[in-house]
């Protein structure tokens, strides 16, 4: 799987997706007909369709959490603030990478020999965390790690067991890779795939992606929270890990077009690819911004389950993944074929604007 | 108008799944409009051509509800809210499903203090005896609302969703009795504004109007040991001045009020501390909209037992009709 791997292996921090950008820019250039980054830095492709009937478009974001060098203690200590939703009982001990030059340094905080009795059992703030990149002196850790830098957690892609891997960033990057991937199919509709920025800090990127594209349907292709693990009941399971890609139909920022959802469900049972619907209606992603952009737009969200998402070790299966990428091409040939649906598609899409 | 009302507020339409309220109020409506259209995010859109102004009337068509998100061995369904559901109104309620199944909402016995109550340890009881009985009845992301008959107590209405089905039968009358006017209106139904203003935002956008008119309740002061608000039921419909979601716009507020003198009908000024309205999505659309709201005054709103007067609502048709033939 070296799209993965290597998506998961470079940095992009919400607001610092250039490195991210440019490796998709070059896999995929060749087999789009149209490429352009737009002015918040969105990377967006185009495929002309064979019959171009409608405008689908399918999205994933480029950017990851992360944090941001906001001081310096005296004794040459980097004070940093998340950049997107992190939970910060994971942080002490982890490796991370500083800005462009890669700066290594470890998240630290008071140890635990030190720590009072009620604040060992209270969870350490970030607030009273800091980077230690080696040095002691402030001036000699600003020069290394300026003011306003991005960091991301330094953490290797490992295959785990027979069909799972662990990596950093896959939210998104497994949605980037499956895109990446049907990208090389031309089918009969206008075929658009945005790669979003400042998903992680608010769903930037896609507010403006959904006003310049002005897609009749669209698909976001996301990793999404996984707790099939144990103290959680399972009436609390979001989705469960090896049950295949994720449906959903409801969460903080979108309720998804259910005819979609139902062609979607319909396909998969056709196709014979294993599904789930996501079980909690936390959460959202860009399908939200997508959906509310000029006259609204027929979103769905399918995603791909990441335990422990959000941190330096987010654990996937393989099978999810490649069920994700299979289901995706089965409703993307079926929106071909099935001139119901596409026909729905049509009728809802009349903009007066 | 009690008969509309009962109609609308009977019909099911929770927040993402309108598509039986939309075709009860379009059968209300066929025929008494140039046009009507249903856009991508499912918005019944009515239109009255003309050559004067564009004006857009908003009502939203969801309510608040209950989604299933998981069915346990024994047929349990446990669920997660839609819009603002407060886990002490929905205890010992029955929900109704799309297509009819009722179901009882209680909680886990084991719970000791009232106070620990959350949507998630609640469930709905369909009287299924196993989780395959159960999903021929209602699947994963079926949605239910709090069921219940609308009543007519003196001149109170009570009943579930008249958070905004009481807005919608506003429109409907309003709608079957059109105004003479060259202003070109367009009736907008809208969808799940209890998740945040949603259809407002794309139907606002479609349109473009010069001005924007949303109709939807208020909450009240006039309950025992109540938070202080300057609205009361029977007082008139309610010149929105401001809620969480916009500040209304002076010449529109100005408008509504001087159109509710001149037909001479009780009106009074609302100010919302909290929640907000399909207005506060239309206002920022485009280059902005001038919008202005006419709020219901409705005592325990998002509970199964919504009440309003409705010498109140009667009130706000004859002040819409009013404001647009004066607009």
């Amino acid at each position: 799987m070296f799209l993965l791997k290597n998506l998961t292996q470079i940095d992009g921090v919400s607001g610092n997706e250039e490195k991210v950008r440019e490796y998709i820019k070059k896999e995929i250039e060749a087999v789009v007909d149209e490429i352009k980054v737009d002015k918040v830095g969105n990377l967006i492709a185009y495929k002309k369709g064979t019959g171009s009937k409608f405008k689908l478009l399918l999205s994933a974001h480029m950017d990851e959490v992360g944090f941001i060098v906001t001081g310096y203690s005296e004794d040459g200590m980097v004070k940093f603030r998340p950049v997107g939703g992190i939970d910060q009982r994971v942080l002490p001990g982890k490796r991370v990478l500083i800005g462009d030059k890669g700066v290594k340094g470890v998240i630290g905080c008071k140890p635990i020999h030190l720590q009072e009795k009620d604040e060992r059992d209270k969870t350490i703030k970030i607030k009273s965390m800091y980077i230690d990149i080696g040095c002691d002196k402030r001036d000699e850790a600003e020069k290394l790690a300026g003011l306003g830098e991005y960091i991301a957690f330094d953490s290797k892609y490992t295959e785990l067991g027979p069909d799972c891997v662990k990596a950093k960033a896959l939210d998104d990057r497994a949605g980037c890779a499956i895109i990446m991937e049907l990208l090389k199919n031309r089918y009969e509709f206008d075929l658009y795939a945005s790669f979003t920025v400042q998903e992680e800090i608010g769903l930037r990127g896609s507010e403006v992606v959904g006003y310049q594209i002005n897609p009749d349907v669209a698909f976001v292709i996301e990793g999404t929270t996984c707790s099939d693990v144990p103290g959680a009941k399972e009436h609390e399971y979001s989705t469960e890990l090896g049950k295949g890609p994720v449906i959903t139909v409801m969460d903080r920022t979108a309720y998804a077009d259910k005819e979609l959802v139902n062609f979607i469900y319909d396909t998969a049972r056709k196709h014979k690819i294993d599904v789930q619907f996501k079980k909690t209606a936390t959460g959202g992603n860009d399908a939200g911004k997508i959906q509310r952009s000029r006259c609204g737009v027929k979103v769905a969200s399918i995603s791909v389950p990441c335990r422990y998402i959000h941190s330096p070790s987010s654990v996937m299966s393989m099978k999810d993944y490649e069920g994700c990428k299979r289901l995706m091409e089965a409703v993307l040939t079926e929106l071909e074929s099935n001139n119901d649906y596409s026909l729905k598609i049509l009728n809802g899409g009349n903009c007066n604007v | 108008m009690f008969e509309t009302i009962k109609k609308l507020a009977g019909s099911f339409g929770v927040s993402g799944s309108e598509e039986q309220i939309r075709e009860v109020i379009k059968n209300e409506i066929e025929g008494k409009v140039d046009e009507i259209k249903v856009d991508a995010l499912g918005n019944l859109i009515a239109v009255k051509k003309g050559s004067g102004k564009k004006i857009m009337v908003a009502a939203h068509m969801d309510e608040i509800g209950v989604m299933a998100t998981y069915i346990d061995e024994k047929g349990f369904i446990r669920f997660s809210n839609i819009g603002w559901v407060w886990q002490y109104f929905a205890l010992g309620q029955r929900v109704m499903f799309k297509n009819g199944t009722v179901g009882a909402v209680f909680f886990e016995q084991k719970l000791k203090e009232i106070k620990n109550l959350k949507l998630s340890n609640m469930y709905i009881d369909i009287g299924a005896k196993s989780r395959e009985e159960a999903e021929k009845k209602v699947k994963i992301g079926d949605t239910a609302c709090f069921a219940g008959d609308t009543v007519m107590e003196g001149t109170m209405v009570i009943s579930k969703a008249l958070d905004d089905r009481s807005g919608c039968a506003v429109m409907v009358k309003t709608i079957q009795d059109m105004p003479d006017t060259d202003n070109e209106i367009y009736f907008v139904f809208t969808v799940q504004e209890e998740l945040g203003l949603r259809g407002a935002k794309t139907s606002a956008f479609g349109i473009m109007p010069d001005i924007a008119i949303a109709l939807d309740v208020t909450d009240t002061g006039d309950t025992p040991e109540c938070e202080l608000m300057e609205v009361k039921c029977g007082g008139g419909p309610a010149i929105k001045i401001k809620d969480r979601s916009f500040i209304a716009h002076p010449e529109v507020r100005r408008l509504m009020e001087e159109s509710a003198k001149k037909i001479g009908i009780p009106y009074q000024f609302e100010i919302m501390e909290q929640g907000g309205t399909d207005a506060g999505a239309i206002h920022v659309t485009g280059g902005g909209v001038p919008s202005g709201a006419i709020s219901i005054p409705c005592r325990y709103v998002h509970s199964p037992v919504e009440t309003a007067d409705i010498t109140d609502i009667e009130n706000c048709v004859k002040l819409l009709r009013q404001c647009l033939k004066d607009a």
